[in-house]
């Protein structure tokens, strides 16, 4: 896997995703005792997590604070939202986000809705992180994209870090938000390193980045399909195609400003994702960048997403299930540029 | 640890003041689920409701051993529950009716009745769902150390759902201070406990969990009071959750409206005949806690009370219709 933008680390401190997912969890408890972390084999005990992302959590603040539950999702979202009535900032893992199925009662009908239905008395400050993405042989039911059905859901924030500091950041963000939050983490990305995090800093929700500026297409994406999306982009210059490269970061609520002011200068756009392509984010991007610059653009926006099928595990089936840097990169040039 | 399955034990019969109180929260849940009916029937206010009307006992006898402070988290059949814990009925009405004056300024609804200053801090329209967020209001308690009580309510179609199994495990492996009652009304929906039950009663699932289980009639203010005693005690002891099952059965259909033709008039009839609430007031007048005219006169005040609920209601005015870009996030929507 590639590592973002090491060119310019010379005097920078290294980290991967994962360790910024876990300092910040750490810096969160430190700094406030309602900060709570549970989940599925959280605590150290159990090895910190089956990836290992929340190690050392419970060894350094306690069991009661960082806690191992039975594999009972709704029982888990459950205790989530429950908490979280009383003024307590839970940080809760649903290990894989194919498993918010299990507890999409506890998630949809009440964490999202609480807020609207008590007129405002109740809220659910709650953070779920929730690994998935496709490249590690896990098949059908562990890989899935599933953010458009909770950014579909009123009251549901959701963010999609891709980088150390950005996981970081937008860590800070979500436990210190008032409203339920939809952490999610690349799995097969939890070891890309890139610039660490500045302790403490935080990276606002809904705010996206342009990581690369350009001037004849912009590239909107996140999460694992930022680096295919920057090989892409690196493949095109060397064609004179000049692309503007945008990480959304958060996809509820998402950064309207910032992509309609890059396709207003570039004329045109594609988005990519690893969610399947129907009713997918990239519908809802592409609706909104037509509805708002429809008379500049120098054509269609462009749509790319995962095949439309269960994630498959024969390898060469999975490799070409998700969006590459190829394919992005002959989708721009067929795309009217002039 | 082994789970006992049994009914209440010990004498703790409630000292006259405390039958009282008791009696006039059964009378309010009656007389309330009485003026619904009629409000609704008579088209003034429009709204899903769902009858309590025979479970007065449970919420009464088990609310007067709780503080303002303690938590309930209660489902869609609720009301009789919320009334009981200190719902004011002027809130309550204009929620019935949509009104911005409502509990949840007529966002939520009877189905998602909230008000946090008397511990309603959940009320779901979902079967199952109070279970899981009681547990995490207890968790908090668990953490703080407070002693105070989470009541999680639903009815008997309630634990043939996921969420009961799961809810029960945590609590059991974290020893929570919460209460799960569970009202058998002995219907689920339309259909009968014993078509869509395997267990012979639900109590019997909470050995699965190494709880202890209480099996109650809880149309009798005595033994519900002695049940609620021996849980709320435990919980605020450390000790831990229950399992209540508290046999009663439901006076009306699903819902108002519904012609509840799936019902055994027989045994309807049965338990009308034996009304808990003219049943409580005999007893009360029989053994002197009380006399004709001190409960007439609780009875004539809830009226009035009522009246003026209703009124209010009606008087107050919808929500502005901004109110659909509030409390969707903490910050209003653009």
């Amino acid at each position: 896997m590639g590592n973002i933008g090491l060119e310019t680390l010379a005097a920078t401190r290294v980290a991967t995703i994962r360790e910024g997912i876990n300092a910040a969890l750490a810096d969160a408890l430190a700094d406030d005792a309602r900060v709570l972390v549970f989940g599925e084999d959280v605590a150290d005990p159990e090895e910190g997590g089956v990836l290992g992302v929340t190690a050392g959590l419970s060894s350094r603040f306690g069991d009661e604070r960082v806690r191992s539950t039975p594999i009972s999702e709704q029982a888990i979202m459950g205790a989530a939202i429950g908490v979280s009535l009383r003024a307590y900032k839970p940080v809760a893992e649903i290990m894989l986000m194919n498993f918010t199925t299990v507890a999409m009662d506890m998630i949809v009908n009440h964490a999202a809705k609480l807020r609207f239905m008590s007129g405002g008395q109740t809220n659910v400050p709650i953070v779920i992180r929730t690994m998935t993405g496709s490249g590690y042989s896990n098949g059908g039911q562990h890989s899935d994209y599933l953010e458009a059905w909770f950014a579909h859901t009123a009251g549901m924030k959701v963010v999609c870090p891709a980088s150390p500091a950005d996981a970081y950041g937008l860590m800070r963000s979500a436990i210190d938000d008032p409203d339920p939050v939809m952490y999610v983490e690349n799995l097969p990305t939890y070891m890309l390193k890139g610039a660490a995090w500045e302790p403490g800093k935080r990276i606002p929700i809904g705010k996206g980045q342009i990581l690369r500026e350009g001037t004849d297409v912009t590239i909107v994406t996140y999460a694992r399909m930022v680096q295919e999306s920057m090989k892409a982009a690196e493949a095109l210059s060397k064609d004179g195609i000049s692309v503007e490269l945008i990480d959304l970061r958060s996809i509820q609520p998402w950064d309207r400003e910032l992509v309609l002011a890059s396709v207003a200068r570039t004329r045109a756009a594609l988005v990519v994702h690893e969610a399947a392509l129907p009713f997918g984010p990239a519908g809802e991007i592409s609706s909104v960048i037509h509805e708002e610059l429809f008379n500049s653009l120098k054509g269609p926006v462009r749509r790319i997403g995962s095949a439309f099928c269960a994630v498959p595990f024969s390898k060469p089936l999975e490799t070409a299930f998700a969006p590459q840097a190829a394919g992005i990169a002959q989708t721009v040039r067929t795309m009217p540029l002039r | 640890m082994t789970s006992e399955i049994r009914s209440p034990g010990g004498n703790a019969v409630p000292d006259a003041d405390t039958q009282r109180e008791i009696y006039r929260r059964m009378a309010l849940i009656k007389q309330n689920d009485e003026r619904v009916h009629k409000v609704v029937k008579s088209g003034r206010l429009i709204m899903p409701y769902y009858s309590a009307r025979g479970q007065e006992v449970i919420p009464a006898a088990l609310s007067v051993l709780l503080t303002d402070k303690d938590f309930l988290c209660t489902i869609y059949r609720g009301i009789h529950d919320m009334l009981a814990k200190g719902l004011p009925l002027r809130d309550l009405w204009a929620e019935l009716g949509g009104r911005v004056t409502g509990t949840c300024k007529g966002k939520g609804g009877p189905m998602h009745l909230t008000y946090p200053s008397k511990g309603i801090m959940v009320t779901t329209g979902v079967v199952g769902s109070s279970m899981p967020i009681a547990n995490g209001l207890a968790w908090a308690s668990a953490l703080e150390k407070d002693g105070l009580v989470t009541v999680a309510s639903f009815g008997d179609g309630a634990s043939n759902i996921g969420a009961f199994h799961e809810a029960l495990n945590l609590a059991s492996v974290w020893k929570l201070p919460v209460i799960f009652l569970c009202q058998n009304n002995q219907y689920a929906e339309h259909t009968t406990y014993e078509k869509a039950t395997s267990a012979k009663q639900i109590v019997d699932r909470a050995i699965g969990y190494s709880m202890p289980g209480i099996r109650v009639d809880g149309n009798d203010v005595f033994a519900m009071y002695a049940a609620a005693q021996e849980a709320v005690a435990r919980a605020r002891g450390d000790g831990g959750p229950t399992l209540i099952e508290a046999m009663t059965f439901r006076f009306n259909g699903h819902i108002l409206g519904d012609m509840d033709g799936y019902m055994d008039k027989a045994r309807k009839a049965e338990a009308m005949a034996n009304d808990p609430v003219s049943r409580f007031r005999r007893q009360l007048i029989d053994s002197g806690v009380a006399t004709e005219a001190d409960l007439a006169a609780i009875e004539a005040k809830i009226e009035s009370d009522l009246d003026d609920a209703v009124e209010f209601a009606i008087d107050s005015s919808f929500p502005d219709l901004a109110e659909m870009k509030r409390d969707v996030y903490a910050e209003e929507i653009a």
